[in-house]
């Protein structure tokens, strides 16, 4: 996960102050695998991390759709929700925690209900991507109902520049677009159906 | 082109449910191959000189007989992990026609004597991953997937595991890795994955396109496949076209055609009155080509001849209105962001590289460091596990030797503004 740099404290010679990024507590003993007795975990949450382990050789391979399904239950990895997991996997939540900062998608911090995703990747700043960054960004960036990100290549850039709203892609949009996107966004409505992917046809004049 | 295989009819309604695509005259190339023995499917898909559609452009065929011979059991992995920027293509076929997938994996895990298999689809494919597991689920209760499918001696399980946005994992050991519930780090190979992969067991590992293609090798025969394309890129493949182009999306070409034809004839080319500067011909990790190299012909050995590679066949064109420095640094950001961090070249070189070219942006840079940027790209390519860091290397690197002039030159007119700027104040 990417760390804002102004938000790291350091003296005044520049160095990093100690414990700036929460490191180990040296005082306390290491946490193991949770006792499942004293850890409640959510019938609901503990039945599809279940089913994911036993899709699997081995029971580690659930860890990402585990992580998955505490962020779809929390709305993120909380450290409650990872506690859950690890009980249910038995694995020691350090093990899942490595696992969930490694990818983009898996938020360890409480974010927005609704997930949009600007592509700022070559071919969709090519049309004009950072603009439409921006303009989000002035819209709705400190709405708590909104978790805006610029994000790496989702892969649509036919329709660029493009956004992708929990997980459903859309595209093109103009930056004075957006608070219509948002609008439609918080009625519950799909933005510009006529531009979402799942409508899309082929361009390929033989297809 | 006048025929297409892989795109045909593909915006037929439904296309994604098993009741359209059995209409169609799908899972009959399966019923085929199982009529026949392993070693004569095998056959076909050898002599069809299919290259991996991934990047790599290795053959399929040569990798499914790379798989030790016996009892035991084997992986068969299909990468759905489509992250290269510019990279659209699987999409479109995991969208609309996901029995062609696993149809395809069906007909390579019999060839390769394969009895688990697992697609790792990136996590924000949301409406794609649906469809997949959707259609998966169709193909269990049709007895596709199963024990003894249709009769035969073959047995397969197939699940669908999503990702969660990271590009490395499309590196086959990477995405072994996060497969196996890690973070996705890559292994050093060998041991190859065909010998060592997943859970450290023999492990076939395609991209979407290749997997898809195989039902039309089956369909047609492996030698009648080989006619198309060129002697050393057989077939049709699926091209992205992305950036300053008036029709972007996804055109089937059979290879070997001139790269004019796909970007003007196909894609329209760049808007009125404008000119293609540069162009990625495969994937946002292969070297730049310029406007005067429209006339290669689009193949794997043309591409490699002209120092650059097909990659996954992601066509991005820049426009004579677009500064390299501005497509250097929004390349170069990428992989360091991507960047897993486990090797020193590449963690340390693409955020170097990042640091020169913002200082070549606002003017603090010298010529030199043009030189040392790209000394810093020899020193990562080939001293990295994987290629994420030559990936980097490659096109700032071709960057940095076709528009030299136009790196110095926007060093020197940034720095001239800078004075001003000082003079004034």
């Amino acid at each position: 996960m990417a760390i804002d740099p102004s938000r790291v404290p350091r003296f005044g010679h520049g160095s990093r102050v100690p414990g700036w990024d929460e490191a180990a507590d040296l005082t306390k003993d290491p946490e193991g695998v949770p006792e499942p007795a004293t850890t409640p975990v959510p019938e609901e949450l503990r039945a599809r991390i279940e089913e994911y382990m036993a899709r699997y050789p081995d029971r580690r391979s659930a860890a990402i759709p585990a992580l998955h399904s505490v962020q779809e239950y929390y709305g993120w990895c909380s450290p409650e929700g990872i506690v859950q997991a690890a009980t249910v996997m038995r694995l020691t939540p350090a093990y899942l925690t490595a696992v969930a900062t490694f990818y983009d998608m898996l938020f360890m911090e409480p974010v927005g209900t609704h997930d949009v995703y600007v592509c700022t990747n070559i071919s969709c700043s090519l049309r004009g991507a950072d603009d439409l960054f921006a303009a989000f960004h002035e819209h709705a960036g400190e709405d708590p109902e909104f978790n805006i990100r610029s994000f790496e290549c989702l892969g649509a850039c036919d329709i660029a520049p493009m956004i992708s709203i929990d997980g459903d892609y859309v595209g093109p949009i103009a930056p004075d677009e957006v608070p219509e996107v948002l609008d439609a966004v918080r009625r519950g409505e799909e933005p510009f159906p006529e531009r979402q992917m799942k409508n899309r046809k082929s361009t390929d004049p033989n297809a | 082109m006048t025929e297409t295989l892989l795109l045909k009819g593909i915006d037929e309604p439904d296309l994604h449910t098993l009741e359209v695509y059995e209409r169609r005259g799908g899972y009959e190339a399966l019923r085929k191959a199982l009529a026949m023995s392993r070693e004569q499917v095998l056959h076909e898909l050898e002599v069809s000189a299919i290259r991996g559609r991934g990047g790599a452009g290795f053959a399929m065929g040569k990798k499914v007989s790379f798989l030790p011979k016996g009892q035991m059991d084997k992986y068969l992995v299909c990468n759905a992990d489509e992250s290269e920027p510019g990279t659209f293509k699987d999409r479109e076929l995991l969208q609309k026609n996901p029995h062609l997938l696993i149809e395809g994996m069906l007909i390579a895990a019999y060839a390769g004597g394969i009895n688990r298999a697992f697609i790792y689809i990136r996590g924000e494919y949301k409406l794609q991953a649906e469809r997949l597991e959707a259609a998966v689920e169709e193909a269990k209760e049709a007895g596709y997937i199963g024990e003894r499918v249709l009769g035969s001696d073959m047995s397969l399980t197939m699940w669908v595991h999503r990702g969660a946005g990271a590009y490395i994992c499309g590196e086959e050991t990477a995405l072994l890795d996060s497969l196996e519930g890690k973070r996705g780090n890559p292994r050093l190979k060998p041991p190859f994955p065909a010998n060592q992969g997943l859970y450290q067991g023999p492990t076939l590992i395609n991209n979407v396109e290749t997997l898809a293609t195989a039902p039309v090798i089956i369909g047609m025969g492996g030698e009648e496949y080989a006619k198309l394309g060129t002697q050393g890129s057989t077939g049709t493949k699926l091209v992205s076209v992305s950036g300053h182009v008036q029709r972007p999306g996804n055109y089937e070409i059979e290879l070997g055609i001139p790269s004019r034809d796909i970007i003007y004839g196909l894609a329209g080319g760049p808007p009125e009155g404008r000119a293609v500067k540069l162009w990625f011909p495969g994937g946002s990790s292969a070297p730049v080509l310029t406007g005067d190299d429209l006339d290669i012909p689009y193949d794997f050995d043309s591409m490699a001849k002209a120092g650059s590679m097909l990659g996954s066949g992601a066509i991005i064109v820049v426009d004579d209105s677009t500064s390299v420095v501005d497509v250097a640094l929004k390349t170069a950001k990428f992989y360091r962001h991507e960047s897993c961090g486990k090797c020193t070249p590449c963690r340390e070189g693409t955020n170097w590289t990042v640091k020169m070219l913002e200082r070549i942006d606002s003017g603090e840079a010298t010529p030199m460091d043009l030189d040392i940027m790209a000394a810093v790209c020899t020193n990562i390519i080939g001293n990295c596990l994987c290629v994420l860091g030559d990936a980097m290397a490659m096109p700032i690197g071709s960057m940095i030797v076709k528009f030299r002039e136009e790196f110095e030159a926007h060093i020197e007119a940034a720095r001239a503004r800078n004075e001003l700027v000082e003079a004034v104040a």
